[in-house]
């Protein structure tokens, strides 16, 4: 026990990602920790997502499966696990049973290189934000086949339509890319890098975060990719797929059960994943507000105790409406249950705040932070945008997004070249 | 912690992504249903992206699995899908060229053995000193500074092929 603690420990202190130490044990111990840090996410979104949505509607959203609805998740997802599976009886069974694989492995692999931290992600590649992009791209394959091997018309056009809009996107969103590795180049060697943890270490060099680089540059490079973000995991204002009242769904409209919710946990891996690209790129990954400005221990010392206080933050509006419970005895076990989690949730912060704890979970809280603000974003979007039309769609991909990339890049490489020449003569 | 950084390309990754391969190729010949061939494809070509990776080739793997298994692939597809598939499952798949067929892989075979057996002289064994953590970058400056007019040549091309595709297919511009 004692030799186990030692050796997390030192394991701690060291300065390298599992993959790039070619330490077997950590990278399985990694692999399973994003993995079930994925699913706890997961099902803390379809959660808030219904409750934000519901409270934009004015609507109480999901409050009868456990205090406030907070194990409705669960209920749902016992429900389709339970659901009978259909398979459509002229369908090609095989290509029918591996399209969601197809997805939900595309949506899981793109986690390897996302850096939660300095050493906390699960391996560092040399083509990090490459890897990304094309992994990202295979779950075109799986919309296809699933659309395909359905044999009906409605989930063939739908795949159609989704695929050519993932396809044309994709365009928009890797000239936005490619200009953020402009910037990385920035250096004195003037090589850039694909690297993910490379890209925020240019960041942290070069002393802003690149929304902020060449202003207005970074930000549209930004506004280009988040909107192609939405477009590229088909959520709403283009969630096509979702229209079951005037387009007969989309590629997924003969799954059910089992089948049917592998599309939906692919589709929010793919949130967050995209959300890590963008904010690896634009916002810094895992530096905290002002990393160079406001240095020192004080300043250590203020930003260690931010997750602590989250988490006791949670905990304090859970008991504030575990007292808001009413005090019928109907809701006596929901009220233990509510104030079980807020203890549980405030036990969590008291060990957040811990001095060697809250400096280990320092960047993972920044990181998960930022793509949170981006989960939160999305739902924005599903709850105050009217849905795009196909034409509007494509309209808005090809003939703005597109020229305004173009155009991005163009620029951003030039006012790159200036800054190089302008260091060269200094020197 | 260990000190020094075992190797990751173990053999044991060779032979299975190199079985991947040759399974998924013969699947790709053999399946009548060209769905199942495409995507047997699919797999061989990820195979072959994870073979570039052990020989320290960053850069092809990501391009081989973002323009052949993301973009070629799907463009294969959509083709295979909105094509009668009844109509190809009921043609004959294998003609009869037998003679041809043995002669041209008899001959594959003796230049495959040739240079299994006499090749060590001919290919260098050892690993191309160029380090992993920037041949990425390499690469870059080659195409960008070198052969930036070969670069440009074939950029100019696809440019072509692209304009000339979009002419050809909208009947009214």
């Amino acid at each position: 026990m004692h030799q186990l603690v030692e050796y997390i420990k030192s394991y701690l202190g060291s300065t390298q990602t599992p993959g790039s130490a070619g330490n077997w044990f950590w990278a399985t111990v990694y692999v399973l920790l994003v993995f079930v840090g994925l699913s706890v996410a997961v099902i803390a979104m379809n959660w808030l997502e219904r409750k934000i949505l519901a409270h934009m509607q004015v609507r109480l959203g999901p409050m009868r499966v456990g205090p406030h609805g907070l194990l409705q998740p669960i209920a749902d997802a016992l429900k389709l696990l339970l659901k009978e599976d259909i398979m459509p009886a002229e369908a090609d069974k095989l290509v029918f049973w591996v399209a969601p694989f197809i997805v939900v492995l595309a949506a899981f692999t793109v986690f390897v290189v996302v850096p939660f931290g300095p050493t906390h992600a699960i391996t560092d590649m040399n083509i990090g934000i490459l890897f990304m992009l094309g992994v990202s791209s295979l779950s075109v394959l799986g919309i296809v086949t699933a659309g395909w091997a359905s044999n009906s018309h409605y989930p063939l056009i739908g795949a159609l339509r989704s695929s050519a809009q993932m396809v044309s996107y994709e365009v928009a969103m890797g000239l936005a890319v490619v200009s953020v590795i402009i910037m990385t180049s920035l250096n004195d060697t003037g090589t850039g890098t694909l690297s993910m943890i490379g890209i925020v270490q240019a960041q942290l060099a070069q002393g802003e975060w690149f929304i902020f680089k060449f202003f207005p540059l970074g930000l549209v490079g930004f506004v280009i990719f988040a909107i192609a973000m939405v477009a590229e995991t088909n959520r709403a204002p283009f969630d096509l797929p979702e229209a079951e009242s005037e387009l007969t769904a989309g590629f997924h409209t003969e799954y059910s059960g089992f089948r049917w919710s592998l599309f939906f946990l692919a589709e929010y891996s793919a949130m967050i994943a995209v959300s890590s690209i963008a904010v690896t790129l634009w916002l810094g990954g895992w530096l905290r507000p002002f990393p160079n400005l406001l240095s020192g221990s004080t300043w250590d010392f203020i930003f260690n105790l931010c997750p602590g206080i989250t988490f006791l933050l949670l905990a304090a509006i859970t008991f504030y409406n575990v007292v808001r419970m009413p005090k019928h005895p109907f809701f006596k076990i929901q009220t233990i249950g509510l104030a079980g989690f807020g203890v549980v949730l405030g036990l969590i912060g008291l060990f957040l705040l811990i001095p060697p704890v809250a400096r280990t979970v320092q960047d993972i809280y920044w990181f998960s932070a930022k793509v949170a603000a981006f989960m939160y974003l999305y739902i924005w979007y599903r709850g105050t945008f009217p849905r795009y039309r196909f034409d509007q769609l494509m309209k808005v991909g090809w003939k703005v997004l597109l020229p305004v990339g173009f155009g991005l890049l163009i620029l951003t490489a030039g006012v790159g070249m200036r800054e190089e020449i302008w260091r060269a003569i200094q020197r | 912690m260990t000190p020094q950084n075992p190797p990751v390309a173990t053999a044991f990754f060779f032979y299975l992504l190199s079985a991947t391969m040759i399974i998924g190729g013969i699947l790709v010949i053999t399946r009548k249903n060209a769905v199942h061939s495409a995507l047997a494809l699919i797999a061989a070509l990820l195979a072959q992206a994870g073979i570039y990776l052990m020989l320290y080739a960053p850069f092809v793997a990501g391009v081989q699995i973002i323009l052949y298994a993301g973009g070629i692939m799907v463009l294969f597809l959509f083709v295979i899908m909105l094509i009668a598939i009844d109509r190809n499952m009921r043609e004959r798949q294998f003609n009869k060229q037998w003679l041809v067929g043995i002669a041209a892989a008899a001959a594959l075979g003796a230049m495959l053995v040739g240079v299994y057996t006499k090749g060590r002289a001919l290919f260098q064994t050892t690993r191309v000193p160029l380090d992993e953590t920037n041949n990425t970058q390499a690469i870059g400056s080659l195409l960008y500074g070198q052969y930036m007019f070969a670069f440009e040549i074939a950029s100019l091309l696809l440019l072509v092929a692209i304009i000339g595709a979009v002419v050809m297919a909208k009947k009214r511009i």
